[in-house]
């Protein structure tokens, strides 16, 4: 049974209509990130009900997850807060700014909270070097941008999290 | 004097991202010009003639480029690189949210001048909601019968479809797009065969960056003299610079290709925060060699043509700022961590001569190391040069070697303090 | 269709090639060995491991006129390109000069190595590639004797992790070459091998249930250039210096691919001589330089006790073992005594080597000889079978193979692979089977038919072919209409040389029939079967 093409039939249908049919492989990448979506993070049953849908082998899906870094084979938290310390972000205080943050979520980089709700990674220039210091947040629907960010704002978006159900 | 905004005019024209206020504003009027009064390999000659370069970093003359892609192979494709990656880059990102259609228009004048009935827009993963606002705006598009089959009543048909990457900088690099795109590994292909022979799913293809098409519906609308009355003869048009790091005002500055980095750091990013001295400046963001920022730098004019008499290149345009509390050291152990999480492992003297170069500034950056490693350090990227399968590695090496070479000091200073940098 | 020729100068060196061949093949013809890892011969260059850089300069052409331009001694004026080119990926051109020996070449060779061996771990005393490895032979020739690189320093991976039963990957020892990965995905359609994660975690992988799930796996140790990729069966079996070569030929199908058996004399045989391992032997007529796991590995019956190991006669109802000497007399004798009655019968399965020997002694006696028909094909084959010196390496456009009744990946896994890839240099390939099989997706016409109608298959195409159209039974008077037969049939019979492949799946009147698919053809078709 193929969880994923039950599940989603017609948003795959739309994916694949945007490759030429004899190039099923193409949508390999928009098919992890659907995976991502339902499982949280691509799972081995995952893999395997991909390269049923492209019809491709399972080390062609497979080798892509390690190979990206927003792929991710194992559960992280439920919100993964990805700072970028490049340069440019270096320069405007992003490492300070990330290590006050895990100092105040009392985790290091890398680490999850103890109630699964957050992951904080570093991460490459995210392309907005004049909003440092910044974040993105990755879950399992997406990403999204916080910019112009200090410790302050960045733990009153925590806590909304932390009192949502 | 305060010229209008010819990529950023969103500036000038509130919700310009609006599809109605673009097409008040004549969007869209190119497009349709091109595609009921021209032919194909005219507008190829109209682009070409306006010398417009590529905006991704790598300057090559875009209508040459068209030029090459292969008549006698087919389907044609146009991808669009909205990759941004590299370090204190940021315009495209600014474009596809303020003035997408103008964008997209581009992307649309550039399909038909290669007769592409499909085009793909590849942004990097990070850019997610960008993307779906995109397919939204696409959809918009295709209800206003701008794209679709049979376009003004033409024969002429195009689709446009967003592909988002996962995390890659090295995907920014053309021939790796196409092979991420693909659903492979994003590892570059060997060149040639060049996209424009063999490219997407092996069909001639053409890639251009988003900033590069922007300008396209500009030059049709009011032809290649109007586009080359600004920047400079070898470097005509405006160029968007990202101005970045120790200074007041970052951000996107829309100035024309010949503007000097004095005008661009002093005047519109307001000089450097607390009083401080600049430094350095890195011109093409991480893939850039230092610039020692004296007064004959400073009054050097950013086109592609000048910045090599200062030993470096101009590049996606992407200047980063540097000052005097900044220690060169900590600078290109920032660079060399970047490139050697991004090398894509597919070459030797890339793959493991970045990650011997992160050892050793690593250790320099802990105190445990001596005035050999430096030179060690450099001999490491030296051995790197004229070696690697593209670009990556080739420019990775440029902040170690100039760091080394323009500042000595600071690295005489770390390894003498023999003991962790801050 | 005769192909350019192209003459270049390698180290004062002239040479002239085929247009198309790369440095480094170029260099072979004038006796120079340009170092290489990730380039093979049989497969297509990917310029990755950067090891065969090397000078290379062209003459200069004048814009203007389209003349080369000329030094005042008249010689071709030569521009060099200030950066090393990778020979495996550049295709030679007329006049252009490449220097193998320069300081900056040695200089870039020793840059290189020195990289490799950064991170790749000192295994040697333990690794089973020791003392036929690339790796170990062109540090020796080309690399630095000593590592700059801290040893503490150095990337650790996975060591020693099965890949299936059959492989052993060492993540440490790769090199990253990617002739594993080309070789699978690339020459036998088995991606079940790739590369994962980036940078210096470059690292193989595989997602296939069993991993590294193909028939032709055991090939990729063969090729690989370091001890990253090794067999389970020869895992620290013996040292390659203590072996000896013993030529030998498969008999596990009807391919026959040339091996090699390494052998050495071993204690704990008790003083015997075992086979330590099979190996592939070039012979490009046949298996070119691959096997199949099966040859590879399924040697061991060798060592059972219950072989017969010494001659045995027949004393007074009872078999005793007796010299060779003794025994030969005993057959001579019975032989001679049979004279023209002597019947030798065999199988197919034998070498023609063993069949030429076999004929020569048994007619030199006046006897006759017979090739067993219900196995290997049999009295069709030689009839109809592929004449001396064909080589399916040359089969390709214009050229037409048909499989009927045979899944040939299964009953003859090299000939799979040659099939295919003369159907990839466009030889017309039709696959006729009851069942989808790994052939399908290079064929150009795919025929299915029941289990039990290879028979009325032929015949049907037969018919496609032919002028009048005797009456037929019902069945084959439909198979012959039908639109797919016939253009099957019409391909085939197009072809400039054509192979009939029939398998044990259609042994009888099928082979009869395939016989008589030959007489329709401008040349007879030679068949080569099961």
């Amino acid at each position: 049974m193929n969880h994923l093409l039950e599940k989603y039939a017609s948003e795959i249908e739309t994916t694949l209509a945007k490759y030429p049919p004899d190039q099923k492989r193409a949508a390999a990448m928009p098919l992890l990130y659907l995976a991502q979506r339902e499982y949280g993070y691509v799972t081995k049953q995952a893999l395997l009900e991909i390269s049923e849908i492209l019809d491709v082998p399972s080390t062609e899906v497979g080798q892509l997850v390690g190979f990206y870094t927003l792929y991710h084979d194992e559960p992280g938290g439920k919100y993964r807060i990805q700072v970028c310390t490049d340069l440019p972000c270096a320069l405007r205080g992003a490492e300070e700014f990330l290590e006050q943050l895990c100092e105040n979520l009392g985790i290091q980089v890398g680490e999850t909270t103890a109630d699964g709700l957050i992951t904080i990674e570093k991460v490459m220039c995210l392309a907005g070097c004049d909003r440092a210091p910044l974040f993105q947040v990755q879950t399992a629907e997406g990403i999204t941008y916080h910019e112009n960010q200090s410790v302050e704002s960045a733990m009153k978006l925590v806590r909304t999290w932390q009192s949502t159900p | 004097m305060k010229r209008p905004y010819l990529l950023l005019r969103h500036r000038d024209i509130p919700d310009l991202n609006d599809l109605a206020v673009y097409r008040q504003h004549g969007g869209f009027e190119a497009f349709r010009k091109a595609v009921t009064t021209l032919q194909p390999n005219e507008v190829v000659e109209m682009v070409k003639a306006s010398g417009l370069r590529g905006r991704g970093g790598a300057g090559f003359p875009t209508g040459l480029k068209w030029s090459f892609i292969d008549n006698k192979n087919w389907p044609h494709y146009v991808v669009a690189n909205a990759d941004e990656s590299e370090p204190g880059t940021f315009k495209d990102r600014e474009i596809m949210e303020g003035n997408p259609f103008q964008f997209l228009e581009g992307l649309m004048i550039a399909s038909y001048a290669v007769q592409a009935n499909v085009a793909y827009i590849y942004l990097r993963g990070e850019f997610w909601q960008l993307a779906h606002q995109l397919d939204r705006r696409i959809q918009q598009l295709h209800s206003a019968a701008l794209l679709g089959d049979r376009l003004f009543g033409t024969e002429y048909s195009l689709r446009i479809y967003t592909h988002l990457g996962a995390g890659a900088y090295i995907c920014g690099e053309e021939t790796a797009l196409l092979e991420s795109l693909e659903g492979k590994l994003g590892q570059p292909r060997l060149r040639p065969p060049f996209p424009p022979a063999v490219g997407l799913f092996g069909k001639p293809t053409i890639v251009n960056n988003v900033e590069t098409l922007a300008n396209v519906p500009l030059i049709i609308e009011r032809g290649a003299e109007w586009y080359r009355s600004f920047g400079t003869e070898k470097s005509p048009g405006v160029k968007i610079f990202c101005l970045s790091g120790r200074v007041n005002r970052p951000g996107n500055y829309e100035l024309p290709l010949g503007t000097t980095f004095r005008e661009l750091i002093f005047e519109h990013g307001k000089g450097i925060p607390d009083g401080k001295q600049i430094k350095a400046i890195m011109a093409a963001g991480a893939s850039s060699a230092l610039i020692v920022a004296d007064q004959r730098a400073l009054d050097t004019p950013m086109d592609y043509e000048s910045v090599p008499s200062l030993g470096a290149q101009l590049g996606s345009a992407s200047i980063i700022v540097i000052d005097e509390t900044v220690s060169m050291d900590w600078l290109i152990r920032k660079t060399i961590h970047f490139f050697q999480h991004e090398s894509c492992g597919k070459c030797t003297p890339c793959r493991e001569g970045t990650y011997w170069m992160k050892h050793i500034i690593d250790r320099i950056h802990r105190g445990e190391a001596s005035q050999n490693d430096v030179e060690l350090l450099y001999d490491v990227a030296s051995q790197m040069r004229g070696k690697c399968l593209c670009a990556l590695g080739e420019f990775s090496i440029e902040a170690v070697l100039s760091a080394i070479e323009r500042f000595p000091q600071d690295f005489e200073a770390r390894v003498a303090q023999r003991e962790p940098a801050l | 269709m005769t192909t350019k020729m192209i003459t270049l100068t390698i180290d004062g060196i002239q040479v002239t090639v085929p247009e198309g061949t790369n440095i480094v093949d170029a260099a072979k013809k004038a006796g120079i060995d340009i170092p290489v890892f990730c380039y093979h011969p049989k497969m297509h260059p990917v310029g990755m491991c950067r090891m065969c850089l090397v000078e290379v300069g062209r003459p200069v052409i004048d814009r203007a006129t389209g003349e080369f331009v000329r030094n005042e001694d008249g010689s071709l004026k030569i521009q060099f390109n200030p950066k090393l080119e990778t020979g495996c990926t550049t295709p030679v051109s007329e006049g252009m000069v490449v220097i193998n020996t320069s300081d900056k070449v040695k200089r870039g060779r020793k840059d290189i190595l020195e990289f490799l061996l950064t991170s790749h771990p000192l295994d040697c005393p333990i690794c089973d590639k020791g003392g036929e490895c690339p790796l170990q032979d062109l540090t020796m020739a080309h690399g630095p004797g000593t590592s700059r690189f801290l040893f503490d320093e150095k990337k650790h991976l996975l060591k020693h992790t099965p890949l299936g039963e059959l492989i052993y990957l060492d993540q440490e020892r790769c090199i990253q070459c990617g002739r594993c990965v080309r070789f699978q995905d690339e020459l036998v359609d088995d991606p079940v091998i790739g590369f994962s994660q980036r940078g210096r975690s470059l690292q193989i992988v595989t997602f296939s249930e069993p991993g590294f799930d193909s028939i032709f796996s055991g090939n990729t140790t063969d090729i690989c250039p370091v001890g990253a990729l090794t067999t389970a069966d020869f895992r620290f079996g013996a040292r390659p210096w203590e072996l000896n070569a013993a030529a030998s030929i498969c008999h596990q199908c009807p391919v026959g691919c040339n091996l090699t058996l390494n052998v050495r004399r071993e204690a704990a045989a008790g003083g015997k001589v075992v086979i330590k391992r099979v190996m592939p032997r070039q012979n490009e007529w046949v298996n070119e330089i691959w096997i199949c796991d099966k040859g590879r590995f399924g040697y061991h019956y060798t060592e059972s006790t219950e072989r017969l190991t010494q001659p045995l006669v027949r004393k007074g109802g009872e078999l005793s073992p007796v010299s060779w000497e003794e025994a030969l007399e005993v057959v001579a004798e019975r032989f001679r005594q049979a004279g023209e009655n002597l019947l030798s019968v065999a199988g197919g399965r034998l070498s023609n080597e063993d069949f030429f020997n076999l004929r020569k002694l048994t007619e030199g006696i006046g006897g006759r000889t017979a090739l067993y028909t219900q196995m290997g094909g049999g009295d069709l084959v030689a009839l109809a079978g592929m004449p001396q010196g064909s080589n399916l390496g040359e089969l390709g456009k214009g050229d037409a193979i048909l499989v009927i009744a045979s899944d040939l990946h299964q009953e003859a896994p090299i000939w799979w692979l040659r099939v295919k890839q003369a159907a990839e240099r466009g030889a017309t390939l039709i696959v006729a089977l009851p069942r989808p099989n790994r052939l399908d997706k290079f064929a150009q016409h795919v025929l299915r038919y029941r289990y039990g109608e290879e028979s009325g298959l032929i015949l049907a195409m037969i018919n496609a072919l032919s002028a009048k159209r005797p009456e037929l039974p019902g069945k084959v008077n439909a198979l012959w209409r039908e639109a797919e037969v016939q253009i099957a049939a019409k391909a085939f019979a197009e072809a400039q040389n054509a192979v009939i492949f029939f398998g044990s799946e259609g042994v009888g009147l099928a082979k009869g029939l395939a016989y008589r698919l030959r007489k329709p053809l401008p040349r007879p078709a030679p068949t080569c079967s099961r």
